[in-house]
């Protein structure tokens, strides 16, 4: 039966799929890590210095705002490519599991800024309100207030950039960046093993409901909002 | 002798400028609130009231003027001197704005936070705040487990945290129902009176100034209309937006109605008076029916107040009889011309 087939062909290939299976999470972690750390300082000051934020300075706003528009509509393929030089400078190659990480945190970090502006442009005004009639600085308001009270929804927003991003690792299969999608398009693009691919696929499917599971089961658990 | 009110509002004013237009939100505002009393501003949507709460704690820097509190004059100092003196100015709010995710103690223990206690020091001033507004079963819960009353009981307690010497209120009964909005209010009440705190409190609702406040100023369009004590102005409103509100009445409407035949007058009582008799004496006396078409009186502090509006009688000699007799009883009275109700 086909099915009993996909299994055998699983058990042959574990060794190769567990060990790319572990790349495409390690991409996919680490380069997230990375990414928030950009994208956090951009997303708040996308929110502080909006014409009706917090601190306007509607400069700064307008050249924030381009930029990450701009990273954000350069498909990522193309921006694994036009990187490499940097990609080489940082890990030293530009193929492999490790080199993949600065293409997806440079392709991640205005995707996931946008993310955090909405989730804070979210937060009430009557709080952060309050907040200033409490005599809370600019640094207060934002660390104990607009991301304490937008937690629920920047969780969610995770979720949804960790998914993202798993789905460009497997992208940069094109450009031997290791990981589940380098199988597929190893297998299946090259040597038209469909099966293979078709694991990798079911594989990819796997990881992605479970970051969804468990982020979405974070986010309602640390949402008090709802009783 | 003269002291020095503890708030003093001088030639307040505030523009609001975009790209198209310029709002003028708030122009010549001057005020005197003295030190211990809870003073009611009051004025129809979009009088200004908000804007001039914000105003007196810069939450809004005015365009122009300045708020003296205590020895502090606000346009003076910096940021972070204005941050400071904002750590002793409660306010509360009509949609409470408490932390949604904060549980009741951690609310509380916020502007302590900001004001940098320690945490020990925090738990401890919440627990006796819990206690003074009567949820201490509550220090677990989280907002969205409480009902309106109680979230703005939360919403007091975190305001009084840091001991401050004025509490702004910016309609803080208008999202609740009116037995809830009386315990509310009696609880301002008890902490004025406990605590010796200033109570600045904005609302458009005329039962709220009355249950609770020493004075009163009257907003209307962004100017000062009028202001006293609670008593002065209400028994005898000079302006017509004092009038408005205090009769609910539309007296300076432009499009009379023709009234056939019969006069009106308006009488109020100003506290002196028990109205009662002098009505049933007044009938008893002339032998003449009069029609009461409208009657809104209030007991403020133990006294009579309000307004009647009678309908006289045809007869114009019993009419100017009615008339003489309420004035010869010192009653306050004035004729209405176009009386169109209420
Ligand atoms: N940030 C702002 N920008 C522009 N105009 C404003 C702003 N805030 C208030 N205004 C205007 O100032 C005027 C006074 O508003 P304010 O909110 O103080 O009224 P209010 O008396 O509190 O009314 P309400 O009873 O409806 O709360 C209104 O005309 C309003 O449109
Ligand atoms: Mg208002």
């Amino acid at each position: 039966m086909w099915v009993t087939d996909l299994i055998s062909l699983f058990q042959e290939n574990m060794p190769m799929l567990t060990e790319e299976t572990v790349n495409t999470l390690y991409m996919t972690f680490v380069s997230s890590f990375f990414a928030y750390i950009f994208a956090l300082p951009l997303g708040v000051a996308l929110v502080v210095t909006r014409e009706d934020g917090l601190h306007p300075m509607g400069s700064l706003y307008r050249i924030l705002d381009i930029v990450v528009n701009i990273g954000r509509s350069v498909p990522f393929l193309i921006l694994l490519v036009a990187i490499q030089p940097l990609t080489k400078l940082i890990v030293g190659k530009s193929y492999g599991s490790t080199a993949t990480i600065v293409p997806l945190v440079v392709a991640a970090t205005p995707f996931i800024a946008r993310l955090i502006e909405s989730s804070l442009q979210e937060v009430d005004h009557g709080v952060i309100e309050a907040a200033q009639s409490m005599g809370a600085s600019l640094f207060t308001i934002i660390f104990k207030v607009l991301i304490p009270e937008a937690r629920t929804s920047l969780m969610v927003g995770a979720t949804i950039a960790i998914g993202t991003i798993l789905g460009y690792s497997a992208m940069a299969g094109f450009a031997g960046g290791g990981g589940l999608g380098d199988i597929a398009v190893r297998y299946g693009y090259y040597r038209y093993e469909g099966e293979i691919m078709l694991i990798t696929i079911i594989l990819m499917v796997v990881l992605v409901q479970l970051i969804q599971a468990i982020g979405m089961k974070i986010a309602r658990k640390t949402d008090k909002r709802v009783i | 002798m003269e002291t020095t009110p503890f708030i003093q509002i001088k030639d307040l004013q505030k523009e609001f400028i975009s790209q198209n237009n310029t709002v003028t939100a708030l122009s010549g505002i001057n005020l005197n609130i003295d030190k211990g009393s809870i003073f009611g501003i009051i004025g129809m949507s979009g009088a200004g009231k908000s804007t001039l709460v914000r105003c007196i704690n810069f939450l809004e820097r005015p365009t122009s003027g300045t708020v003296i509190i205590g020895d502090k004059d606000l346009s003076k100092l910096n940021d972070r001197e204005l941050r400071h003196v904002r750590q002793n100015i409660g306010m509360i709010f009509q949609q409470f704005n408490l932390l949604m995710q904060r549980n009741v103690e951690d609310n509380i223990c916020f502007p302590l936070e900001i004001a940098g206690y320690s945490k020990k020091e925090g738990r401890k001033r919440a627990a006796e705040l819990l206690e003074i507004v009567g949820l201490i079963d509550k220090k677990k819960a989280y907002p969205s487990q409480l009902s309106g009353g109680q979230k703005q009981r939360v919403a007091i307690a975190r305001a009084l945290a840091t001991n401050p010497q004025l509490l702004l209120c910016d309609e803080a009964t208008s999202a609740l129902d009116p037995t809830t909005t009386r315990s509310i209010l009696a609880l301002l009440k008890d902490i004025n009176k406990q605590f010796g705190i200033t109570i600045i409190i904005i609302t458009h609702e005329m039962s709220v100034v009355e249950e609770i406040c020493d004075y009163v100023a009257i907003i209307d369009d962004g100017k000062l209309a009028e202001s006293g004590s609670v008593e002065d102005v209400f028994s005898n409103p000079k302006t017509e937006a004092a009038k408005r509100l205090v009769y609910h009445s539309n007296t300076t409407s432009n499009t009379p109605i023709e009234m056939k035949g019969k006069r009106c007058i308006r009488i109020v009582f100003d506290g002196k008076s028990s109205f009662e008799p002098i009505i049933a004496n007044m009938v008893l006396d002339n032998k003449a029916l009069v029609n009461i078409l409208y009657a809104d009186t209030k007991d403020i502090k133990g006294k009579a107040y309000g307004h009647m509006v009678l309908q006289l009688p045809e007869n114009e000699v019993q009419a100017d009889k009615i008339i003489n007799y309420l004035r010869n009883k010192n009653v306050n009275v004035e004729e209405l011309i176009d009386y169109v109700g209420n």
